[in-house]
């Protein structure tokens, strides 16, 4: 059974879960442990602030600007704190290339570990024991799973985020997108594309996404 | 613990990944508040970041597999307040403070939370990095009964140091509260088949992030 399978009814777990969850924060509010106001402001930076759109900025500029892509491979945190238009990410951030020969795929499997600056919170499949154990064993099959397949050929390279280095995937920019617009292009490029389980949107697939 | 549930990588049995379309950032007000209050609590600096993952690997492992993701997370840090003394359990189970709060060093303001900073775990290296690019490693086959953060399924498998990452707080001691003993961090990259054996697709390799202490020369 998923340990994270939302879609599973859990009604009174969840009602239990508020129950506790609203008694500790009060706990530790009055104990003078926690500010209220900083904690709505943690879940708002959360919510609004950080997500997958920084990281198809981040994409994107690497498509539209080889020098910015070299130092981005070269030294991830650098290159994106240098820009001024970006928010700033942590430390130990590392960008990983798509190639014709190479996939990359990201995965933690002792915990969660995600590159949260660039891509937000991780998705709940992403914590899930299915992803984290059969990631680094059967990768075609949980490519599979998100109905991605590779060119026959291409090698599989799965990194597990062991320690506090974390890692962006590159993906390749899609045909059909020469002359496209930074901003135009950051449309194309999916959460999944960065994490390595998907691909980024063709051009068609963009537009009927847009139509539809 | 080191066998413990957590370590995930290669087993059987948990069906496939089921991915959520449009996702919501949380979904339930208390896992918001889950997620704030460990980010708040983390920042007064009394835990390690590897102290609370082990408080989350400490839980029992039916325990660990019934719950869901934030659960664990307030599980574990409803452990960690309590075994540091900021609370009580009569606390708890009252539903409300019984008794002031002891002074804490650091607690996150409004200003901090808006700052949106992210730790750094690089620190001054105690000596050079006994591994470079290219050479090849054997991960040790150790089993303690503390915190690690190498995997079961990499343990005594030969492997090559592609890069190093520089020199990081050492989880293992850092877990246990014993310092942040700094050692240096190499990604180090296998086949395939040296992990799951012949059968195993040559074109899939796998990397770990490995402290130096996890390695061998070969």
């Amino acid at each position: 059974m998923p340990a994270d399978d939302h879609a599973h009814d859990h009604g009174s777990e969840l009602s239990e879960m508020q129950l506790r969850v609203r008694a500790l924060e009060t706990i530790l509010t009055e104990k003078g442990y926690v500010d209220p106001a900083a904690l709505d402001q943690i879940v708002e930076n959360v919510e609004t602030r950080i997500g997958p759109h920084i990281g198809a900025r981040v994409v994107a500029r690497a498509w539209v600007d080889p020098e910015f892509k070299r130092r981005l491979l070269a030294d991830a945190t650098e290159a994106v704190n240098s820009v001024a238009e970006f928010d700033p990410v942590g430390a130990h951030l590392i960008a990983v290339e798509n190639t014709p020969q190479t996939h990359n795929v990201v995965v933690c499997t002792l915990c969660s570990c995600y590159p949260w600056p660039v891509l937000g919170l991780p998705p709940v499949w992403y914590k899930s024991a299915p992803y984290r154990s059969r990631t680094v064993i059967d990768p075609k099959g949980v490519l599979a799973d998100f109905g991605v397949s590779l060119a026959p050929g291409t090698d599989i390279r799965i990194w597990d985020s062991t320690a506090e280095t974390r890692f962006l995937v590159v993906p390749m920019r899609p045909a059909g997108t020469e002359g496209w617009s930074e901003e135009a292009l950051a449309a194309l490029v999916t959460r999944d594309s960065m994490v390595g389980t998907g691909l980024p949107k063709s051009p068609e697939e963009n537009k009927a996404g847009a139509a539809g | 613990m080191t066998n413990s549930i957590h370590d995930m990588g290669g087993m059987h049995g948990f069906g496939p990944v089921e991915p959520e379309v449009n996702e919501p950032v949380f979904h339930a007000d208390w896992e918001a508040r889950v997620y704030a209050l460990q980010r708040a609590m983390g920042a007064t600096g009394l835990w390690t970041i590897d102290g609370g993952r082990a408080s989350l690997e400490n839980l029992p492992p039916l325990a660990y597999h019934a719950s869901s993701y934030y659960k664990r997370w307030f599980l574990g840090l409803e452990r960690r307040v309590v075994a540091h003394g900021l609370i009580g359990e009569d606390e708890i189970a009252a539903g409300r403070a019984l008794r002031p709060g002891i002074r804490l060093n650091r607690k996150m303001t409004l200003d901090d939370a808006k700052a949106m900073s992210f730790a750094n775990f690089d620190r001054p290296a105690p000596g050079p990095a006994r591994f470079k690019a290219g050479d090849p490693v054997r991960t040790k086959n150790i089993h303690q009964a503390t915190h690690t953060r190498l995997p079961r399924y990499a343990r005594g498998k030969l492997g090559t140091v592609e890069a190093v990452r520089g020199c990081h707080v050492f989880p293992d001691t850092a877990a246990l509260g014993a310092g942040e003993n700094p050692q240096w961090l190499y990604t180090v990259v296998f086949a395939g088949r040296e992990l799951w054996g012949e059968e195993t697709d040559p074109a899939i390799k796998v990397s770990i992030e490995a402290f130096e202490p996890y390695l061998a020369p070969v």
